[in-house]
């Protein structure tokens, strides 16, 4: 039984887990902000703040317990002469772990940890969406705009829905599919059913 | 070996099946780019989470 036994084993041997760690730690503490999985970043955060905590301590026998953990000298210097002075005056919890996403692949719940005092924004690439989706996500704000009107006034939101053609409509329901808000989807559906049994009427 | 006696009714296999059901997903709007995106996580479109945390994002 693993009762009461603290840490993540990852699916790995404890040399190939305690070599991640190390790897780990050293590149937080070089990068300030690394994006990696969830499991990982949770575990990675006690031994950002037990650097951190040898930093503060600052005496040699300090320094050599963080150079056996930490791969690069450069970094433990760091650790002692940048980062111990900023963290003088807190206790603990160093570092911050923020939820991102779901990697591309294998689905891998993803986060971000960073020490809590980063400052820069994180730049990242990402492919320029399709001409449809770009004219979709252009209009999504508006039409949503045009569904928080339908909640007020259900009246001259209808009457808008009937100026348009028929494919706005369809945007819109996909839009609150999508926002998964039942209420809202609920609205659209009404709003487009009853404007198509109009429009059959001037028919 | 052991066998069932009598076909299970669809009455009866539907019974059981209505514990086997999907849960809605809950999404919150992000006050930013008013798009959908999933509670305590960054939001995926303009990568913003309670406001700062900012991942710049940049289209190619």
């Amino acid at each position: 039984m693993r009762h009461r036994k603290a840490g993540r084993k990852l699916s790995r041997t404890s040399s190939h887990r305690l070599a991640m760690f190390r790897n780990l730690v050293t590149s937080v503490l070089l990068h300030e902000r690394v994006m990696t999985t969830d499991a990982k970043a949770k575990e990675i955060r006690r031994w950002v703040d037990w650097m951190i905590t040898l930093g503060k301590r600052g005496d040699l026998a300090a320094r050599r317990q963080a150079l056996k953990v930490i791969r690069d000298k450069n970094v433990v210097h760091k650790l002692f002469a940048d980062l111990a002075p900023r963290y003088q005056d807190v206790n603990g919890g160093y570092s911050r772990v923020i939820k991102i996403g779901y990697r591309r692949g294998d689905g891998a719940p993803m986060s971000m940890i960073e020490l809590v005092d980063f400052t820069g924004v994180e730049k990242k690439r990402r492919r320029k969406k399709k001409k449809k989706e770009k004219v979709k996500a252009e209009a999504a704000p508006v039409e949503e705009q045009k569904a928080h009107v339908e909640e007020e006034e259900t009246g001259e939101a209808e009457q808008k829905v009937e100026e348009e053609v028929a494919e706005p409509e369809v945007k819109e329901a996909q839009v609150a599919a999508e926002s998964g808000e039942v209420g809202e989807e609920k609205e659209v559906e009404t709003t487009s059913s009853d404007s198509e049994e109009e429009q059959k009427k001037e028919e | 070996m052991a066998v069932p006696k009598r076909k299970v009714s669809k009455s009866r296999r539907n019974k059981r099946r209505t514990h086997q059901k999907l849960n809605t997903v809950n999404l919150i709007i992000c006050p930013q780019c008013s798009e959908p995106h999933l509670r305590h996580r960054a939001c995926p479109e303009c990568g913003r989470y309670r406001g700062k945390e900012i991942i710049e994002f940049r289209e190619e």
